[in-house]
């Protein structure tokens, strides 16, 4: 956006990975390149050469063909190879997301881009991010399939509903950069679009704190109520269900004898899936809130669950500001 | 390939197939496989034109990047429209249903298909297909893309889902059916003599498809049932709000999407193959290795549709994976491309209008291929994956390869077809005006994607301007290029010179018989006692 027209094409991107995508993209057109050169070369001899009437002398080969065919074939997979190893060098990197990253919520709608930062700062269609730091995006989408992608930050992601996918960024350069949907998502798809507005560390931590910032946690709590998690999971309760105190961060046990750490997706699984891994000395009797709460309201009850005390409290999130 | 004739006494002359019948009943009720392949003939055309329109339309669209043609309601019911009838109703169908219709039993001396009434039956599946997916369309179309994707198409899309779901769902038993028939008549109908490695490549090709087709098409059919069950009856299948699973749709879609982009490839490599042999006057290359190629084409093809979704979110170790074989899928593709090039040493060759599409081919499908190799690469797919990039590449390999080799096959064959010759100057510029306005539409469109311009979007930033009208540009020469064809042989079936039986001097049996083919295709069975593409040192055969 900020570097248009034919410019754009030489640019190295404005993320950590950008130029190691660029510069496979870039020795894939040089390798085309010289294969497309070549055959264009062997054909227009060949057309010329040997077009009928010509005097050039024909007759059977004196070689055999399998020699020819073995060195092409040999001579390609070595290349394709070649290439398949390159790709996935830098994808696996791509998709390992480093621990310490700086987690954004982002729910896809149809059709806009619904985003949520740590301190419960929210927009719509319009990320801002600090520059220089790991950028984790956490997306899942409240109706069908969208897909961010940040073409500057050679960066792509399905948000697909019924899951949270992370997807990381670096932004090397400060700026505006576009944002578009790319998974067709129906009537509206391409004005899906936004901006990803990379600032310095010190403007993103202004910015995060002189907007509007609706408790989240509290509005967890009252969804907490109105969605009748309180009748079982508020202590005293009639109804026998394991107390939320202190799950956040903690190793739960559960009945097949085995522990699952007590992360966000635990604790989405949880409401959505509550029998898919049932607490020890627990009935599997909670009902699945699968398609009754929205991925919003999800957002907000697991930020209250992780505003109790926890047993992880010694490790907070780590500063956005921090480099 | 020479043959022996078992009879010296010459039998009174067979009318030919269009001389057989002039009613109406006597088209629609045919078991000749060659009626047969003129009906298709004529119903593809329809679909394509319908189809093109859509194009059109879109082009015109993007000329400016406000939306101020049609409506995103309109634009998104015109790709789909586009996507439907170009990959269902066109090019699943065009050169398998059209030349393999006409042309296997003939290639191998046969007098027809093994299962004639079966071959009619497949027509009359088509048009049922072909019907309601147009009904739906006229209804007020649908907004899906023709991917279907879930749980936009089984639950959030307005628009007439069903019915062109079910026009896919028939249309696919007419390609079960057309498979079915094609397998046994290879293993069956060979003329005495022609074993297994006489056999034309184009038939080798032929085969190989139709082995996806028979093993493939099912899975559509059980996909799209599956998505009309979630979509009427709210079974929880794709949607995760009944507790479904959307990506299933996408693994299920591309398991069979993916074997048909070798559908809508293999059959033009057969063409080209046929068609250099035919005008360089010598047996193709590698014989041995382009035959194999195509059946290990035909097996790695069902191994790779996870490379449509590597930014899914299916698991990163699946896309190493699918990487990996998508590679190595590519190497048979390279090895044709390599063994055309070497048919041109030492040929006899000459540049009627077959011969300029099959160049072409090679041209537009090894950039088509190339591309593929960039999309297979993990890294770089993510960037331009659903961009503008991966429009260009497969419209290289599908209209690039397989309409060129569509057209190609279409000159070459239609002396047979039509018992005439076209003009052959008119021909010819028209190829060179396809090739042109082809590159001129899907070129930009790689810089587009690369760029960032994301796929199946109405309105667009203004940055794209100047490409996206260069591609409308291109467009506007394409149909040129597609619409002169329709003129010439249209004007030479009824006016043109007589073929006679071996307009280009080509090996074949096709090419033994007369112009147009009899009722019987053969007066006698002929008897193979060569290799395909017999040619002496003069390039006689």
């Amino acid at each position: 956006m900020n570097r248009p027209g034919i410019a754009a094409f030489f640019s190295s991107g404005a993320s950590s990975v950008a130029p190691r995508v660029d510069a496979l993209f870039w020795s894939l057109v040089l390798a085309s390149a010289v294969v497309v050169a070549v055959l264009v070369l062997l054909n227009l001899t060949f057309l010329i050469r040997y077009r009928r009437g010509s005097p050039a002398r024909r007759g059977p080969l004196e070689v055999s063909t399998w020699k020819f065919e073995a060195t092409w074939i040999g001579l390609t997979t070595v290349g394709f190879l070649g290439f398949f190893f390159w790709g996935a060098r830098v994808y696996l990197d791509m998709e390992r997301v480093p621990a310490d990253a700086y987690s954004i919520n982002v729910v896809g709608r149809q059709w806009m881009w619904d985003i949520r930062h740590p301190n419960g700062r929210r927009e719509f269609d319009e990320l801002h991010v600090p520059l220089g730091r790991d950028v984790r995006l956490l997306l899942s989408s409240e109706d069908v399939i969208h897909s961010f992608f940040a073409p500057e930050f050679r960066v792509k992601q399905d948000a697909v509903p019924g899951k949270t996918v992370s997807v990381w960024f670096k932004p090397t350069r400060e700026g505006v950069y576009p944002l578009y949907c790319t998974q067709y998502c129906g009537t509206k798809h391409s004005q899906m679009t936004g901006r990803i507005v990379v600032m310095s560390p010190d403007a993103y931590a202004a910015w995060l704190t002189c907007g509007p910032t609706p408790r989240i946690a509290e509005r967890g709590r009252e969804l907490f109520t109105k969605y009748s998690c309180s009748g079982c999971h508020d202590q005293p309760s009639q109804i026998h269900a394991p107390p939320l105190l202190n799950v956040y961060g903690s190793m739960v046990p559960l009945q097949d004898g085995t522990f699952v750490y007590a992360g966000d997706e635990y604790l989405r699984d949880s409401i959505l899936l509550p029998t898919k891994q049932v607490v020890a000395g627990y009935q599997p009797i909670m009902p699945s809130f699968q398609g009754v709460v929205s991925e919003s309201d999800l957002l907000d009850l697991i930020a209250y669950l992780k505003s109790l005390p926890t047993a992880a409290s010694a490790a907070p999130q780590p500063s956005p500001a921090a480099p | 390939m020479s043959l022996l004739v078992e009879s010296s006494k010459a039998p009174p002359r067979m009318p030919s197939y269009l001389e057989a019948g002039h009613t109406v009943r006597s088209w629609l009720f045919t078991l000749d496989h060659k009626r047969i392949g003129i009906l298709y003939m004529a119903a593809i055309t329809v679909f394509f034109s319908i189809a093109a329109s859509a194009a059109a339309l879109m082009r015109i669209e993007l000329l400016t990047p406000a939306g101020d043609v049609v409506t995103s309601e309109t634009y998104n019911r015109l790709f789909t429209m586009h996507g439907v009838l170009m990959v269902w109703f066109f090019l699943i169908p065009s050169i398998p249903s059209v030349l393999g219709n006409f042309i296997i039993p003939l290639m191998i001396g046969a007098r027809d298909v093994a299962f004639p009434r079966l071959n009619l039956l497949s027509w009359y599946l088509f048009m049922a297909g072909g019907i309601l997916a147009t009904y739906s369309i006229v209804a007020g179309g649908v907004d899906t893309g023709w991917t279907f994707y879930t749980p936009y198409s089984s639950t959030y899309s307005n628009g007439h889902v069903m019915a062109m779901a079910a026009g896919v769902f028939i249309a696919g038993f007419s390609s079960i059916a057309t498979g079915l028939n094609f397998i046994v008549t290879i293993h069956k109908l060979r003329a005495p003599g022609l074993t297994w490695t006489r056999l034309p490549l184009f038939l080798w090709s032929m085969y190989a498809t139709s082995i996806i087709l028979v093993l493939a098409t099912p899975v559509l059919a059980i996909t799209l049932v599956l998505m009309a069950m979630e979509r009427l009856w709210g079974v929880g299948i794709f949607d995760p709000k009944l507790g479904g699973d959307p990506l299933l749709f996408q693994h299920l879609f591309w398991f069979y999407s993916h074997p048909a982009v070798y559908i809508m490839i293999l059959p033009g490599m057969g063409v080209v193959s046929e068609t250099l042999a035919a005008f360089a006057r010598k047996p193709v290359f590698g014989y041995r290795v382009v035959a194999a190629s195509s059946m290990a084409i035909a097996i790695l093809g069902f191994l790779v549709w996870g490379h449509h979704m590597f930014v899914s979110s299916q698991s990163v170790y699946a896309g190493v994976v699918f990487s990996l074989l998508s590679f190595l899928v590519a190497v048979p593709s390279a090895i044709k491309v390599f063994s055309w090039t070497a048919t041109l040493y030492r040929g006899h060759i000459t540049f009627e209008t077959p011969m300029l599409y099959a160049l072409g081919f090679i041209g537009l499908f090894t950039v088509g291929g190339l591309t593929g190799i960039f999309l297979a690469s993990l890294a770089v797919d993510v960037h331009v994956h659903d961009t503008y990039f991966v429009i260009a590449h497969f419209h290289y390999i599908m209209v690039g390869g397989m309409v060129m080799a569509y057209m190609g096959g279409l000159h070459y064959w239609w002396p047979k077809i039509s018992g005439r010759l076209y003009h052959e100057w008119t021909a010819r510029i028209a190829a060179l005006i396809t090739f042109i306005g082809f590159n001129l539409t899907f070129f930009p469109q790689f810089v587009l994607g690369y760029l960032g311009m994301p796929r199946r979007y109405h309105m667009y930033p203004e940055q794209f301007q100047t490409l996206n009208v260069l591609s409308t540009a291109g467009a506007s020469i394409l149909a040129v290029g597609y619409a002169l064809p329709l003129f010439y042989l249209g004007w030479s079936f009824f006016f043109g010179r007589r073929a006679g039986p071996n307009p280009w001097g080509a090996t074949g049996l096709e090419w033994k018989t007369a112009s147009p083919a009899p009722e019987h295709n053969f007066e006698t069975t002929p008897v193979v006692t060569t290799g395909a593409y017999a040619y002496d040192a003069e390039g006689n055969p």
